[in-house]
């Protein structure tokens, strides 16, 4: 029980680890990154203070000095996202002052990673209340800029060159897997694009977007209310149209890959206890999750060690996974994956809404966002009691997090 | 195309830096519809605010005539307008305004801001005003033409200023203003804030009087506006404003009556009704209760047309525009900035009042090391002990913090030891005004400092060069004339003695800076700028009083300037012994035009303090007693002849001031009055007031200002 608002509850000397329940996300629609997106006069800090301020106003019955944490990815900690980005965004959200936070970087995975991060801490009493988000605009902050790659990793090849360009590790991937063809990337890309589609006209999306006013010189300010990646009229036919940019004769390309997105995410976790005593929806109780690492130069193959090690660790099999969010880097990568489990690449059960193929991949932000839509469809879905957030991550590794859906009927009972 | 009838006042404008209407469309939440949002940006950088001119409102009464067209068509749900970040609009550009030089232009010029706004607060839809930043004059008048408005807690500069600026609210303000917040609120936003030093709102403020129905935070203002905006045109947020407005905009008959007397009270307390604006105002609002809204706008538009025209607008502006706002922020004569020395410490020679005051004004304001050094040790301790005090007394009304104050008052200390100056950047001497006594102060003080330390004289009438004359470093000499009291005045006189350098002058313009005050620079002439002039028209009073001008004629002679204050309450306030002292020096260096009146030196032998005093039945009054103690001649002269006598006065004074080289132009005559006695804007200081009323044409044969 709490003791009193703004510190964390009393631990007994015999430690319990507690549950860490999922209660909310949200996430501003994703842009397109460059000078024509949508968010490019919209700073990053910016965007993820209007996603914790709305994450606030969306379950006020959580008191704002309730918070332990505030954990923000960012890829790129310079600039508008620099200076401990996680305190900085707390502060202009208007949390109380006593409200700390803290800034993570995992590359792709920074949001999963700020998840998995304060998630133990909620586990082991540090914290009762946590917002874990991130945010990426990929315009503004180039990926790699800035960077200074030791010379040691191509004199001494502990990675190869390839290895520093996402788009070289797909086409990497291509290699290692021939099964998996362009023919079969493209399709899967067109589904991606057709789900999200789909999501959007049942209006599974937009419940969980932030709407952002974003100004522009000579045009004025307006609000943006959806994503504007998506290209939901792709047909078959068109992804294999543009131009493979890696390599000759390439099969990753920009149809079947996500593109460089500008976006922000967060949410907000929970010990199952206090989620019950403020009144907070337990939407994903937290099962397992795990890292891995692989060889840089096929990083797509990366959740699959991941994947395989969070389900040892919860005592499950793949087969037990009822839904599985993947965020699709590269279409190459979730065939990898798919392939490697033996999952059909039509299984209903995967990436229901569509993928980062359709809407957008701003690194650092998109782990939160498979959360969002993992918790939707555990709510549309209660026969489904466990599911999986995963993703491939830059340098060589995955991440993976397994969920427990509060709607199934076993919920909580002789549970992972 | 309609607004073609205003395609002139275009012309008239070519320069005009166009505030554009830029129109996006936006969904409205929960299938509310789609929102055509326009903001009003001129794709200038926050330093530029957005302005009102004929350009502008041609283009944003289009826009409106665009969108109703839509809405017509049951293309929108709701119309918004809102401006580029700081700035809904920051109002009509005064600049523009002068281009409009006849009373047909001008009246078409009303006609114009009526024609747009009325389009906006009859569009077929609701429409909004989401304020978030400055929305000044016609800026706010644009929100209070919508059905509704938002504001945010991070917008300041709201309100109607057009009393001061010597207009009226009369793009419809003055008759939507009252029926939303009341008449009452109505009068203190258009008469007491704009008559108070120009005050205006914060969005918190706007918001509890009801000019605005919600309140947002910055951080996602325009996002929750729209949300809000949404609800209302669902239906589900409308009842709640309705209610909310109802609350706020209580009044009938009797308080309208009450709210305009109140306002006629204010006018006439603080300007004795010298300006045409604040009254017509309220002869608007008085009138406003039973018209129609149509009616109205003639009204307005006629007021606008007259005013537009009149002396006292365009003193106003010139006032405003040209020296409050451009030669005050860069005074004339200063040298480049990048000479001046870093000042990281700081000597007070005196620790009494004054002394004082200024210990806490560079303490607070330049966060140095202030010290005060005094004769013993009692009034050293008793000088820190003032400035611990007044700091205690910011923090007790919250204007600092704890940590603030601290090191505010850890900042200020005391000795009976000039030694103390060693390290000094620059030390003022406030000491008693005897030359002999200043000139010892700077010869141990130079012992004792470097040779670069400036040493600066808060004196109000000695010789800067002769104090300085026997020093070893008499370029580092610059008077620094305060205005009491030191924290409100803005004024700062500085003074360059002829042999003051370059960098000293330039070290003396970046710390008036520093010390948020707006420096002049003025030759070393006896009582500089302020003082000769005030001096001389005290002179001219209580010459006239002591003729055998009854007081009551001799004091309210002035009262068609609408000074602060009459001569002789002003004599009071000052203290007749200081008053006094300064007219003795005045009449040492410049002789018989500076009176010296033998009477009040005989009040101030009896200890008295000053000639009016409250009678019985609460009247201001002269006792027998005071008038028994005084020889007065019998040669009384009329109200319309004192004033005369003390305009030609006036402009004789500063025409010799001029002509002496005292100060570069007029203009710096005119800022030093405005912020150094509170001179009105609408006589534009005081000079455009003597070239009005001919006073320099009667005894310089020249206006101080062409054309």
């Amino acid at each position: 029980m709490s003791q009193g608002t703004g510190t964390t509850s009393a631990r007994s000397a015999s430690r319990t680890v507690r549950d860490v329940v999922f209660v909310d996300g949200v996430r501003t629609p994703f842009g397109r990154a460059g000078a024509k997106g949508i968010h490019a006069g919209t700073r990053a800090d910016a965007l993820v203070v209007k996603c914790i301020r709305d994450l606030l106003r969306r379950n006020p019955s959580l008191p704002p000095e309730r918070i332990d944490d505030v954990a923000i990815a960012a890829t790129t900690q310079t600039g508008d996202q620099g200076l401990t980005i996680g305190r900085t965004a707390a502060l202009l959200a208007g949390l109380p002052r006593s409200v700390p936070g803290f800034a993570i970087d995992r590359m792709c995975a920074g949001a999963l990673t700020a998840v998995t991060t304060t998630a133990p801490g909620i586990a082991f009493g540090a914290y009762d209340v946590v917002i874990a988000g991130g945010v990426e605009p990929m315009g503004n902050h180039p990926t790699g800029a800035d960077t200074d790659p030791n010379p040691r990793f191509l004199t001494e090849r502990i990675v190869d060159p390839a290895a520093l360009n996402m788009g070289n590790t797909a086409e990497n991937l291509h290699d290692r897997f021939p099964g998996i063809t362009k023919e079969r990337t493209d399709a899967y890309a067109v589904r991606s694009q057709q789900k999200l589609a789909r999501a959007y006209d049942a209006g599974q999306i937009q419940p969980d977007l932030v709407p952002v006013a974003g100004r522009k010189p000579g045009s004025g300010w307006t609000l943006h209310t959806a994503d504007e990646p998506p290209r939901p009229t792709t047909t078959p036919a068109a992804p294999a149209e543009p131009r493979p940019p890696f390599r000759a004769r390439g099969r990753a390309t920009a149809g079947n890959a996500a593109g460089l997105n500008d976006g922000a995410t967060a949410a907000l976790l929970a010990s199952a206890e206090t989620a019950a005593e403020l009144g907070l929806l337990a939407r994903m109780r937290l099962v397992a999750y795990a890292f891995a690492g692989v060889e840089p130069e096929v990083m797509g193959i990366g959740p699959v060690p991941a994947t395989e090690k969070a389900l040892r660790q919860a005592g499950l099999e793949i087969t037990d996974i009822g839904l599985l969010e993947i965020n699709e880097a590269f279409a190459v990568q979730v065939l990898a994956f798919l392939d490697h489990f033996g999952i059909d690449e039509e299984d209903p059960r995967v990436n229901r809404y569509g993928g980062a193929i359709a809407v957008g991949h701003p690194l650092a932000s998109s782990g939160v966002r498979l959360m969002n839509q993992l918790a939707r469809q555990f709510e549309e879905d209660p026969t489904v009691r466990y599911g999986m957030t995963t993703m491939c991550i830059g340098l060589g590794m995955g991440g993976t997090v397994i969920w427990e859906n509060p709607h199934h009927e076993h919920y909580g009972q002789g549970a992972a | 195309m309609s607004f073609e009838r205003y395609e002139e006042l275009a012309e008239l404008v070519p320069a005009e830096i166009v505030t554009h209407s830029y129109v996006q469309d936006a969904e409205l939440p929960g299938g509310a519809g789609t929102l055509a949002l326009i903001t009003l940006d001129n794709d200038l950088d926050h330093s530029r605010p957005t302005t009102l001119g004929p350009n502008t409102l041609i283009g944003f009464g289009r826009t409106l005539e665009g969108l109703k067209e839509r809405v017509s068509r049951g293309e929108l749900a709701a119309v918004a307008v809102t401006g580029k970040p700081h700035f809904l609009v920051a109002g009509a550009d005064l600049s523009t305004v002068k281009s409009v030089d006849s009373e047909r232009l001008g009246r078409l010029m009303a006609e114009l801001g009526h024609e747009a706004y009325d389009l906006l607060a009859d569009l077929g839809v609701p429409s909004f005003a989401f304020i978030n930043g400055v929305a000044l004059g016609g800026g706010l008048e644009i929100a209070l033409a919508a059905t509704y408005r938002t504001v945010s807690t991070g917008a300041k500069g709201i309100g109607l200023p057009e009393a001061f600026i010597g207009l009226v609210p009369g793009w419809g303000g003055v008759y939507r203003l009252p029926r939303l917040i009341g008449p009452g609120n109505a009068v203190k936003v258009m008469i007491e804030n704009p008559l108070s030093n120009n005050r205006s709102l914060d969005g918190r403020a706007a918001h509890d009087l009801g000019i605005a129905d919600a309140l947002f935070e910055p951080a996602d203002f325009l996002e929750q506006s729209i949300r809000w905006a949404a609800d209302v045109v669902r239906g589900t947020g409308a009842h709640a404003v309705a209610e909310r407005r109802a609350r706020l905009a209580q009044y009938d008959d009797d308080a309208w009556t009450a709210a305009v007397a109140a306002g006629r009270a204010f006018v006439e307390a603080r300007t004795s009704n010298a300006a045409p604006a604040p009254a017509r105002v309220l002869d608007l609002l008085e009138a406003g209760r039973t018209w129609s809204q149509e009616e109205s706008a003639a009204a307005e538009c006629a007021a606008l047309a007259e005013l537009m025209q009149t002396p006292e607008f365009s003193a106003t502006v010139y006032a405003f525009l040209d020296l409050v706002q451009k030669r005050g922020k860069r005074p004339a004569g200063a040298p480049d900035k990048k000479l001046a020395r870093p000042v990281s410490k700081v000597g007070v020679v005196g620790a009494g009042l004054m002394a004082s005051q200024l210990a806490l004004l560079f303490a607070r304001q330049l966060q140095v090391p202030v010290v005060l050094t005094d004769i013993d040790q009692s009034r050293v301790d008793k000088g820190v002990a003032y400035v611990h005090a007044e700091i205690g007394k910011l923090l007790g009304k919250g204007r600092i913090s704890q940590d603030a104050a601290n090191r505010t008052k850890a900042l200020v200390t005391g000795s009976v030891s000039k030694d103390v100056f060693a390290d000094a950047d620059f030390v003022i001497e406030a000491v008693f005004e005897e030359l002999s006594v200043k000139k010892q102060v700077f010869a141990e003080v130079e012992a004792v400092v470097s040779p670069e330390c400036i040493l600066a004289t808060n004196t109000s009438s000695l010789s800067v060069a002769e104090m300085a004359a026997d020093l070893a470093h008499p370029e580092r000499v610059v008077g620094f004339h305060f205005f009491n009291p030191v924290a409100a005045m803005p004024l700062l006189e500085v003074v360059r003695a002829p042999r003051t350098d370059d960098a000293v002058l330039a070290t003396a313009f970046v710390l008036a800076k520093g010390l948020k005050k707006n420096a002049v620079l003025v030759q070393d002439a006896p009582a500089f700028v302020v003082n000769r002039i005030l001096g001389r028209m005290f002179g001219e009073i209580t010459a006239v009083f002591d003729e055998g001008t009854d007081a009551g004629t001799a004091d309210g002679a002035l009262r068609p300037l609408g000074l602060p204050m009459t001569p002789f309450n002003l004599l009071a306030l000052v203290g007749l012994p200081v008053g006094q002292h300064v007219q003795e020096s005045l009449h040492t260096a410049f002789g018989e035009r500076f009176h010296v009146s033998a009477n009040q030196q005989k009040l101030i032998d009896a200890g008295i303090k000053g000639l009016w005093e409250t009678s019985a039945d609460g009247s201001p009054a002269v006792p027998e007693h005071t008038l028994a103690l005084m020889n007065r001649g019998s040669s009384p002269s009329s109200s319309a002849d004192v004033l005369r006598r003390t305009q030609d006065a006036l402009a004789d004074e500063i025409g010799r001031m001029l002509t002496e080289g005292v100060v570069a132009a007029p203009e710096d005559i005119d800022l030093c009055m405005i912020m150094g006695a509170g001179w009105p804007m609408h006589l534009g200081g005081i000079t455009p007031y003597l070239d009005r009323v001919g006073a320099s044409e009667r005894v310089n044969g020249t206006r101080f200002h062409q054309g």
